[in-house]
This record gives structure tokens, C-alpha cells and sequence, in this order.
């Protein structure tokens, strides 16, 4: 019989039995849905109380645009929304930026000041509809720009949900848009923190993707351990300010990848929520249970999709969203078929809501807690991933931790030479892919509706910023500007000035170029 | 005979270099030799860099839609730099309808998503000059 070993290492057998849960380490991690270690989830009702969110990700030319794709997709019973902001906005440039040119608006919708928030929210109902910021280098402003929209309509901000994704150490191993060096870009992710503990309690102001070190290369074990290395260095960041570990933790979120094997994402999502509690009750001492829960969004699932039978990928992302409920996700968000392609059409993003309104409400599976849990082979799995977490993240540490791996450009190197590996073996037929290595055909692609770029949108973004800058107040603006700077400067939490800032509507851009003034930009090791 | 030298660059704004990275390692293993630029170089940097370096091919890896716009700011710049008669190629999230107006900016080769890496190497193998 040919051995198998799953993408994180471990041996499958071909039959589990009782006797492998014992020996993998028995039900000493199980508990209780609810309770600590948490394995079988964070809450005891789980979907039958409430299913997950569906919240996809979504956002393309200017506010207006995007508003009304949001309006189409809670039409359709999306319950969050998800933003994809164009690369300008990510990298902190402004759209009549020269670095901008040909980019605005492409690949998300584009942010200059809070007046593309006004208009990009309008009619959503904020505490019905959650949001998710996908921003990281330009995150710190972002987040002023939501919670300073949010005020200006009436809502109270201490009571205000959403989450940011904020993850900047990822960003610099896979995705991109850092702007600033590694160590006052995770200061800037602790004064987030820090100034939503004080401010804004109920907002999640970050969310640890492994997700987009899983599509850089990394294998599940290492996704998930790699995550929680990145989210110890921004709550060591923020301990060290002085703020207990039960004031901040609960409102940690993450960000995983489901594409790959079943039973393994599964017994990693199952492994991953148990590690997590320990970690934050036995080196941190949380008391909290809410600071000990692995808060996350599951899905995605990019790296799985191919680009041959495009249709096919319907198909995956079914799989991909079966695994995410079995594994007891908060939230749910799927790559759409044509995603290889384009970024997504209505149609194909319908395909995809429904596909996991239909697990809810058509399937069963939110029927019941945790329905694998018990079975003698996602057990020992869960055991056996929970093994190759801890020895994983041992590792980091006694190469120096995290943050050294990712300044130096260790990490990176690494799961590249893997994503370079599995490439090979994809080609050479050894890492199956159906439709690619197996079953290929020679069809014509079916038709794809290509997401149109309008230029016409890109030239008013720049008028209308124009617009805002004569219509301000510009001596608040640069009042405004020189405490960001001097806050910078001084290490004083910057979310203050940056909100001051963000309400004299002075724009992503300026709001940057200030603090790149102090902290100077990254600059990539490129290593092999 | 010397290695073929090619210089593999990311422009733009794009992030996605999971591609880049691979296809740089695919022909540092064909024994070319690969400078790769890293993210968000202009089309200024790459024409400068490609000349600084001598190479003998120019490579984009384009993934967030921008490569019209970056290629059309690319061609004149390297052309006057005198590196019109090398071999430009580029990859990535590159749609067919876009690879006439590639061709005709002076991109020999356009390898869309799902190319392989073994034919990216044989075709700078049989183009580059």
C-alpha cells in the first residue's frame, strides 16, 4: 500500500480506531463546545443559535460603485460586508498620486478621505450589517476614516462592531502592501489595538491571517502556527504598553485558508482553537473565555482554484465551504469561480452566497455542534496537528521569533521555496489537480463576464478629491497633520490625531506621506 | 558561453508575488541568472535596473490588472535605454483579449496563469538574444 502524508506532514492511515485517539494524546483537549480548551467551538449552540456571516469580499472603482454591489448583496441576504479597496488606497497613496496611475479603482474601490466613506456606507445599516476592512499598510487609517463615518451618523463607537484585517507582519510575508519598516508598522497595529480597547471595545481592530501565508506557500500546520506567532508579537506589543491581556484579547480575530484536504483543514481549524486557548491562558494568564476564542473567518480559498475548467471551481468552493462550517467558523467568506479570471460578477457572487446559505439552510449543517467531533480519525488528526503547531511555532522562537524571521526575510524564503515545489509537483504530475494534471480537456473556456475598468471612474476619484481639498478647512487640516507627526515622533498612541485627522478630511495619502516622514518606508529583503 | 541573465520585475502596486517568486526559482534552477526586482518598482526602475544589469531579458509578473498601462510606460522608456533589441516577456493574470495590444507594445512572450514553467524556460532559451 502507497503512504499517505497530508500537505502538513502526518501520516494518514488507512483505518483510526480508538486506540489512535489514545495515543495521539486521548480527549485531553476535547472539552465541551464552549468551554476551555474550546476544540469543538467557541460557543455551546454554535449555528443553532447563530449560523455563520456571509461575507464576501467586495469592492471595485469608487464609493458609489461599490455601495450599490454592497446594497445587491445584502438584497441577497449577505449579512456583512467584506471591502476590497484598490492597491493605491492599500499602499497609502492618494488617486492623483503618480504611483496611482492606471491603478485606481482597479482592484477595489478607492479611498481618498472620509467623504468616500460617507457615500460608500450610505443606507447600510451598520449595526445589522457588520464590516470588514481589507486593509493593512494603511490600516491605522482606515479604521479612523470607519469610526469617524460611523460617529457622524449617530452611532455610538463603543458599541460599534466590525473588524479590520490590519495584519501587517503577513503583509510582508505574502499580499504586499506594507508602507512602513516592520517595527513601527506593528506600533502602528498596537495603538489600534490599544485605542479600540479604550474607545471601541466591540470593534475587532485586527484579524491574523494565515490565509494569505497558506496561498504564499505554507502548509496548513505551518499556516496556523505562523498566525499565532504574528498574533503573539502584536499582544506582547500591546502587554508591554501596560494593557492586560483581558482588556484587548477578546477582540483578536483571524483569517484562515479551507482549500486542500477536508479532514485536515477540519482537524486544523479543530486544533488551531484549542492551541490558541492555551497559549492565551498559559503564557498570557487570560481568565476571560472570550479571550481565549479563536474568533475567525474561514474560507477563501484562492490557492485551490484553478484556472483550467474555470466551472469547476463552483464545485471546490461547495467543498470549501462544507469544510468551513464543519469546522465551526464565525464568519464565512468564498473566492468565486470566475476569480481566476476576473474579479467576480454579480452572478458568480450569488453563486457563492448561495452556496453557503444552502449548507445552512437546505443541508442540516447547522443543525448540530461540531458534527465530526468524535470520529476516531478528525480526533487523532486534531491531536496530530495541534503536535505539529506547537513544534512549528517552537521552531520560530528558537530561530528568534517572528518578527526577526519576517524582517530578515526567513519566512518568506521559506514558504516560497515550497509554493516553488508544489508547483513542480503539480507540473509533474505528482500533486494531483483535477482538470490540470488529471482529466484535462481541450473545451473552449466558457464565456467569463470580465469585470470592466472604467477610466471615466478613476479621472472623477481624482476630481472629487480635489474637490474635497478646496472645500476643507485647511488650516484643521495641517493643525491636524502636525499632531500626527508629532505624535509619531513622540510615541504617543498616533489613532488619536489620525481620527482628528481623518474628520478635518485630510486624505490617505497626506495622512501617510506624514508618517512615512517619520518612520521612513520598508524596504523588501529579497531572498532565496 | 555566459548564462543567460534575466532580470524578473514586479510593477506597480501589485502585492501578489507568490508567481513572481516561483517562476524566479524555476529559472535560477534552468542555470539562468535571475535578478528580481521585488515589489512596486516603476516603469523608471525597470528600465534602469535592466540596463544597469545588462540582461539579456526583461520578465514582468503582473497580477492586479495594470498591465496595459504599465507596459504602454515601459516600452519607450526601454527602448531608449537601448534595450529594444532584448527579449520582454510577461506573466500572470493576463486576459487573451489584452494579448494582441502586449505583442504589439513588444512582449514576445505572454504567459497567462497557468502556464508552465517549463515552457517559459524553453521559450527564453529559443528567444533570448
Amino acid at each position: 500500500m502507497k503512504p499517505v502524508i497530508n500537505e502538513s506532514g502526518i501520516e494518514i492511515k488507512p483505518l483510526y480506531g480508538a486506540a489512535d485517539v489514545a495515543a495521539s494524546g486521548g480527549d485531553a483537549m476535547i472539552g465541551p463546545p464552549g468551554e476551555y480548551p474550546f476544540t469543538r467551538g467557541i460557543h455551546p449552540l454554535m449555528y443553532r443559535k447563530q449560523p455563520f456571516t456571509m461575507r464576501q469580499y467586495t469592492g471595485f472603482g469608487n464609493a458609489a460603485d461599490t455601495n450599490q454591489r454592497f446594497h445587491y448583496l445584502i438584497a441577497n441576504g449577505q449579512t456583512g460586508l467584506n471591502v476590497a479597496f484598490d492597491l493605491p488606497t492599500q499602499c497609502g497613496l492618494d488617486s492623483d498620486d503618480p504611483a496611482a496611475e492606471g491603478e485606481v479603482g482597479r482592484v477595489g474601490m478607492a479611498v481618498d478621505t472620509l467623504r468616500d466613506f460617507e457615500t460608500a456606507f450610505d443606507r447600510v445599516d451598520l449595526e445589522r450589517i457588520t464590516v470588514s476592512l481589507t486593509v493593512n499598510g494603511a490600516a491605522a487609517v482606515l479604521i479612523a476614516m470607519y469610526l469617524a463615518m460611523a460617529e457622524k451618523r449617530g452611532y455610538d463607537i463603543a458599541r460599534l462592531r466590525g473588524t479590520a484585517q490590519n495584519d501587517i507582519l503577513k503583509e510582508f510575508i505574502g499580499r504586499g502592501t506594507w508602507v512602513y519598516p516592520v517595527e513601527p508598522s506593528i506600533r502602528l497595529v498596537g495603538d489600534t489595538i490599544e485605542y479600540c480597547a479604550r474607545h471601541a471595545p466591540k470593534y475587532s481592530p485586527v484579524s491574523v491571517c494565515g490565509y494569505h501565508i497558506r496561498e504564499s506557500g505554507a502548509d496548513p500546520a505551518q499556516e496556523m502556527a505562523y498566525a499565532f506567532c504574528i498574533a503573539t508579537a502584536y499582544a506582547d506589543d500591546v502587554i508591554r504598553r501596560g494593557l492586560p491581556v483581558d482588556e484587548f484579547a477578546g477582540r483578536l480575530s483571524f483569517n484562515f485558508n479551507c482549500f486542500g484536504n477536508i479532514f485536515e483543514q477540519v482537524a486544523k481549524f479543530r486544533a488551531g482553537r484549542s492551541l490558541w486557548a492555551k497559549i492565551m491562558k498559559e503564557r498570557y494568564g487570560a481568565t476571560k473565555p472570550g479571550s481565549m476564542w479563536l474568533r475567525m473567518i474561514a474560507g477563501g480559498g484562492g490557492g485551490g482554484l484553478t484556472f483550467e475548467q474555470p466551472e469547476l471551481n463552483i464545485v471546490r468552493g461547495a467543498y470549501y465551504a462544507l469544510i468551513c462550517a464543519l469546522s465551526g467558523t464565525q464568519t464565512m467568506a468564498l473566492c468565486c469561480y470566475d476569480e481566476a479570471y476576473t474579479i467576480p460578477s454579480e452572478y458568480a457572487q450569488r453563486i457563492s452566497l448561495r452556496t453557503m446559505q444552502m449548507l445552512i439552510e437546505e443541508m442540516g449543517l447547522g443543525d448540530t455542534v461540531d458534527p465530526l467531533g468524535g470520529s476516531y480519525y478528525v480526533e487523532t488528526l486534531t491531536n496530530e496537528m495541534r503536535a505539529r503547531m506547537e513544534s512549528i511555532m517552537s521552531e520560530v522562537d528558537a530561530q528568534g521569533g517572528i518578527v526577526k524571521l519576517v524582517a530578515e526575510g526567513a519566512i518568506q524564503a521559506k514558504v516560497s521555496a515550497q509554493a516553488y515545489r508544489r508547483q513542480r509537483d503539480i507540473e509533474e504530475g505528482r500533486f494531483p489537480k483535477v482538470g490540470v494534471n488529471r482529466y484535462r480537456t481541450e473545451d473552449k473556456t466558457p464565456q467569463m463576464e470580465f469585470h470592466p475598468y472604467k477610466e471615466d471612474d478613476a479621472r472623477a476619484q481624482v476630481q472629487a478629491l480635489a474637490k474635497v481639498r478646496a472645500e476643507r478647512d485647511a488650516a484643521r487640516v495641517q493643525t491636524a497633520l502636525a499632531r500626527v507627526e508629532a505624535d509619531a515622533r513622540s510615541g504617543a498612541n498616533l489613532m488619536p490625531a489620525i481620527m482628528e485627522a481623518v474628520k478635518a478630511y485630510a486624505s490617505v495619502g497626506e495622512i501617510t506621506k506624514v508618517l512615512v516622514g517619520v518612520f521612513g518606508r520598508y524596504r523588501e529583503p529579497v531572498r532565496f | 558561453m555566459n548564462s543567460i541573465k534575466v532580470v524578473l520585475a514586479k510593477p506597480g502596486l501589485d502585492g501578489h508575488d507568490q508567481g513572481a517568486k516561483v517562476v524566479a526559482r524555476a529559472l535560477m534552477d534552468a542555470g539562468f541568472e535571475v535578478i528580481y526586482t521585488g515589489l512596486r518598482q516603476t516603469p523608471e526602475a525597470i528600465a534602469r535596473i535592466a540596463l544597469d544589469e545588462d540582461a539579456d531579458v526583461i520578465a514582468l509578473s503582473s497580477m492586479a490588472g495594470s498591465h496595459l498601462p504599465i507596459c504602454g510606460k515601459l516600452k519607450p522608456l526601454l527602448e531608449q535605454a537601448g534595450l529594444g533589441d532584448k527579449l520582454w516577456i510577461i506573466g500572470g493574470n493576463l486576459p487573451e483579449r489584452d494579448h494582441a495590444r502586449l505583442r504589439a507594445l513588444g512582449f514576445k512572450g505572454i504567459f497567462p496563469s497557468s502556464s508552465r514553467l517549463e515552457d517559459i524556460v524553453n521559450f527564453i532559451r529559443a528567444n533570448a538574444p
